[in-house]
């Protein structure tokens, strides 16, 4: 039994009681996040109050509550200023030379994370803009969240102080280059649903429900595609063995995009949005789900808009909801926001953020495919590893399975970023180079001293092996990992100490704290490293230190973010780019 | 009328455990056949009333073919599986856990096993010796519990005990992330003011002590604390008919604290209130 007691619009029906009884009502508990997201949204912060009253409404812990809103960088249980902007002052903008931008701002603002008459700003880390070189997320209380990228100091105050923010986004540029995916087509020209239907869309959904779900997963299979999410599995695997599961089952967008120096998705989501919400549809369908979730960070509101709006034209024109295309079958779609935890990425972690549990990974076995959201059966995919779906339907599997290589097929897109002349997004077939990628990009701006490959979770490369081809069988043979797709270019002038101190900071701000190696181990990890920079650390001592915690990181922590810590850690210490004696 | 269902019984797996073969029922975790075969295991968030959660790391074995190494709590056996409890590469990995456990809190009150165990590893507590951690004060709220904080190993067992694993009061639970994380009320009341309904399961699971009886807290600060001075009696508990079993810790002739025997069918070594705390009007008042 459980009690509803109605908010400040308190109406006689809400004066009753549930005869639900407990388990009914906690199976309220995934409204959590989002109710969470209400009252920050509305207020600006979550009161002992608010958090009072949506336990009560949902039947849960206040203490429960609490323990999933202070997990969470975007919600705030401490009363704080009504405008907050994010900046971002991770490794590819301050390659990209933010840290004047900050000082700027800290100049003629004030000092970071201070209530600077009724607004505040704060550090960040990477907010996916990073071919803009800096970038500001602002959270505005009763309005909507703001954007700029590339952001100057004089915008990012605008934002927190004008009575009508608005975005400050230079519009993506295509930049497709000889791929015959074409998956960044309508990149730059954001189609309605009827130009995005004139322009092939929503034929491969026509086409999958004619022929069916086995073939569909066929196909999917046969194309031989790869996770685009870092984790490479091999995509029909998942779908085939979620098809197989009798019951209610799940697919999930992974769209939380926070590995610093990725990019692709947002501009993907932003600018193809029926691509995206087609792709999880025939996703849906061919795994035999009748729901699937959309889970978005909070800080692509441009990307949440568009996914948004796309949703609903796409519903009243019959391609959502019930009877799909008149074919009997259905399918729905919530979008689920982030709040600001680069972790919520890690699929587990995803599942237990969507209902409405503390984001801690779980572990592995059993796996997504057999229990997953809701203890279901559940397919993730990546943005882009489902965007790449309506082309493998409409052309087949088997001609998307010749693009590539062997054991890469298809394109794939790279966020190029740091020191190059024009950094962005670029598809290109798999068997591209490093150097081929950075001259697409324009070229370096000046002498390269190392490149960065994968992400924070990545690992460096010198100049000298550009010709390195990104494959995942070519990468994996180096022993780093392809991961999100990312290409961070870092020119002679670039601080290798600062950059690898930020990668250390980043784990140990991000680690969810579940396990002890990722939880303390993160942060003995940066601490060591500050030791061995400056000139009274004992260089034998921590390089020792420094050894172990990479062993212990890799083989006792219970997810990806711990295990992949201390990686571009030791590529600098084994490339040389820091911890040489002075 | 009492129904007993009688399962079938499981079919057995083989597995070489250190190079010895050994079977253990399906379903049965490697920690579990470990353990039935005499293998010690460290554990420090695991507990067998308890779900297990995977957190802390001490149980680490090797199983060939995997990439990183295996917490056995919660790893069920299969068939012809290969593990390796002590290798070199589990001796290094859990030396380290307790390194870095050292380095973010105080553990001189830790569970016998584990000193015992951090001895085996030669662990230097000092490895890090300057290390950032967050220092906390001891919660002294009431009169029957304190929380101590400073010395919580974040096993996550008294939120379990709390939770859904015993009392399904949901008073406190994990707040914060990473090494700012910790066991909390809502936005840190005190217990009085929280659902707390002082059934005292979390102190009963704390293996730190963290979480302590206010009569020992008190005790220990007065130097008057004698573990090796104390008998253990067993009794059942009057307050109700559910038939309790207690576990008196005396002292000097006085009850200092009350447990409860964690193989114990009724318990599971999880009371009450009553059972817990409610024994001051057994003993004459301190004036
Ligand atoms: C710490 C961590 C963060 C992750 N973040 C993301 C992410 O932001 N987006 C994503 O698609 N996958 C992310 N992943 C990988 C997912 O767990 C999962 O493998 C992926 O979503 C599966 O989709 P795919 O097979 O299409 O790549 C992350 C993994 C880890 C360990
Ligand atoms: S590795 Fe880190 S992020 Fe992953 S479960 Fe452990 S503490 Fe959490
Ligand atoms: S207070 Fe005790 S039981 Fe609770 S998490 Fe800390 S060490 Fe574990
Ligand atoms: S947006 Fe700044 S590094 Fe990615």
């Amino acid at each position: 039994m459980s009690r509803w007691d109605g908010g400040l619009d308190r109406s006689s029906a809400d004066d009753r009681v549930a005869y639900g009884g407990f388990h009914k009502a906690a199976s309220q508990r995934h409204l959590l996040l989002p109710a969470l997201h209400a009252v920050q949204d509305a207020i600006g912060w979550v009161s002992h109050g608010a958090i009072n009253y949506i336990s009560e409404r949902l039947t849960l812990g206040p203490a429960e509550a609490y323990g999933v809103a202070t997990f969470y960088d975007l919600i705030a249980t401490d009363e704080q200023p009504a405008r907050v902007a994010h900046v971002c002052d991770d490794i590819a903008c301050k390659a990209a030379g933010v840290d004047v931008m900050l000082d700027d701002l800290e100049r003629e603002l004030g000092p970071p994370r201070t209530d600077l008459d009724g607004v505040m700003w704060r550090p960040s880390p990477c907010l996916g803009q990073c071919d803009k070189g800096s970038a500001a997320f602002v959270q505005v209380a009763g309005g909507d969240h703001r954007v700029a990228a590339p952001a100057s100091a004089k915008q990012i105050i605008e934002i927190l102080r004008s009575p009508k923010p608005r975005d400050h986004v230079v519009a993506p540029t295509p930049r497709q280059v000889g791929a015959p995916t074409s998956l960044l087509a309508r990149v730059g020209s954001q189609p309605t649903l009827d130009e995005y239907r004139a322009d092939g869309g929503y034929e491969a959904l026509t086409t999958a429900l004619s022929k069916g779900s086995a073939w569909v997963v066929e196909q999917v299979v046969a194309s031989g595609i790869k996770g685009r999410g870092g984790a490479a599995f091999p995509a029909g695997i998942k779908w085939k063995s979620v098809a197989a599961h009798d019951g209610t089952k799940y697919v999930v967008c992974n769209a939380d995009e926070s590995e610093p120096g990725t990019f692709k998705d947002r501009v993907l989501l932003e600018n193809d949005p029926y691509l995206i919400i087609e792709a999880l549809t025939i996703a849906g369908l061919a795994v035999g789900a009748e729901r699937g979730y959309l889970y978005i960070r909070d800080e692509y509101p441009i990307a949440l808009r568009a996914i948004t709006e796309a949703l609903s034209s796409v519903r009243a024109e019959g391609l959502l909801g019930e009877d799909i295309l008149s074919s009997g079958r259905t399918f729905e779609i919530e979008t689920r926001r982030g709040a600001g935890a680069y972790i919520c990425g890690e699929e587990t972690a995803l599942f237990n953020s969507v209902e409405g549990y503390r984001p801690e990974p779980r572990q592995k076995p059993p796996f997504p495919t057999d229990a997953g959201l809701f203890g279901r059966p559940t397919l993730v995919n990546n943005v882009e590893t489902l965007a790449n779906i309506p082309g493998i339907i409409r052309k087949g599997g088997a001609a998307f399975a010749t693009i590539g290589t062997d054991d890469s097929t298809g394109s794939k897109l790279f966020c190029v970023s740091g020191n190059v002349s024009e950094p962005g997004v670029f598809e290109v077939p798999f068997g591209a180079t490093v150097r081929d990628l950075i001259s697409l990009a324009g070229g370096p701006t000046s002498d390269i001293a190392a490149v960065l490959i994968g992400g924070a979770a990545g690992a460096f490369i010198l100049p000298q092996d550009l010709d390195l081809a990104l494959t995942f069988e070519a990468t994996r043979e180096r022993g780093i990992g392809l991961g999100s797709g990312v290409v961070i270019v870092f020119d002679s002038s670039v601080d290798f100490v600062e950059i690898v101190n930020r990668i250390a900071e980043f784990f140990g701000d991000e680690s969810c704290g579940l396990c002890i190696p990722c939880r303390v181990g993160t942060v003995r990890q940066a601490e060591s490293l500050v030791r061995l920079s400056s000139s009274n650390g004992d260089r034998t001592v921590e390089l020792e230190i420094l050894d172990e915690l990479d062993r212990v990181l890799r083989d006792g922590s219970v997810c990806g973010l711990g295990q992949a810590a201390s990686v571009a850690v030791q590529s600098a210490l084994a490339l040389g780019l820091i911890g040489d004696p002075a | 009328m009492i129904e007993t269902r009688i399962e079938p019984p499981k079919p057995l797996v083989t597995i070489t455990v250190d190079g010895v073969e050994m079977t253990a029922p399906q379903g049965a975790t490697i920690l579990e056949t470990c353990r039935d075969a005499d293998i010690a295991v460290p554990t420090l968030c695991y507990l067998d009333t308890l779900e297990a959660f995977n957190a802390c790391r001490a149980c680490l074995v090797e199983v060939e073919g995997s990439r990183t190494l295996v917490p056995s709590c919660s790893r069920e056996v299969t068939e012809g599986l290969v593990v390796e409890t002590e290798s070199e590469r589990v001796v290094a990995a859990r030396k380290m856990v307790y390194e870095l456990l050292a380095s973010s809190v105080d553990l001189s009150l830790v569970d016998g096993e584990t000193a015992m165990f951090m001895e085996r590893y030669d662990v230097d507590v000092d490895r890090f010796g300057t290390a950032d951690r967050p220092v906390r004060a001891v919660k002294v709220e009431d009169d029957l519990y304190i929380r101590d904080y400073d010395k919580c190993i974040m096993c996550f067992r008294c939120v379990a005990a709390c939770g859904p694993d015993a009392q399904n009061t949901f008073a406190i639970d994990v707040a914060g992330r990473g090494l700012k994380a910790t066991i909390a009320t809502e936005f840190d009341i005190v217990l009085p003011d929280s659902a707390c309904v002082y059934c005292g399961n979390c102190i009963g699971v704390c293996p730190s002590g963290a979480l302590m009886f206010k009569t020992e807290f008190d005790m220990r600060a007065s130097g008057d604390w004698r573990p090796e001075d104390q008998t253990v009696s067993r009794t059942v508990c009057s307050f109700c008919g559910v038939g309790c079993n207690l576990e008196l810790h005396v002292q000097d002739n006085r009850i200092v604290t009350v447990t409860s025997p964690m193989d114990h069918d009724v318990t599971s070594g999880h009371l009450c209130i009553k059972g817990r705390f409610g024994w001051s009007h057994v003993q004459p008042d301190d004036q």
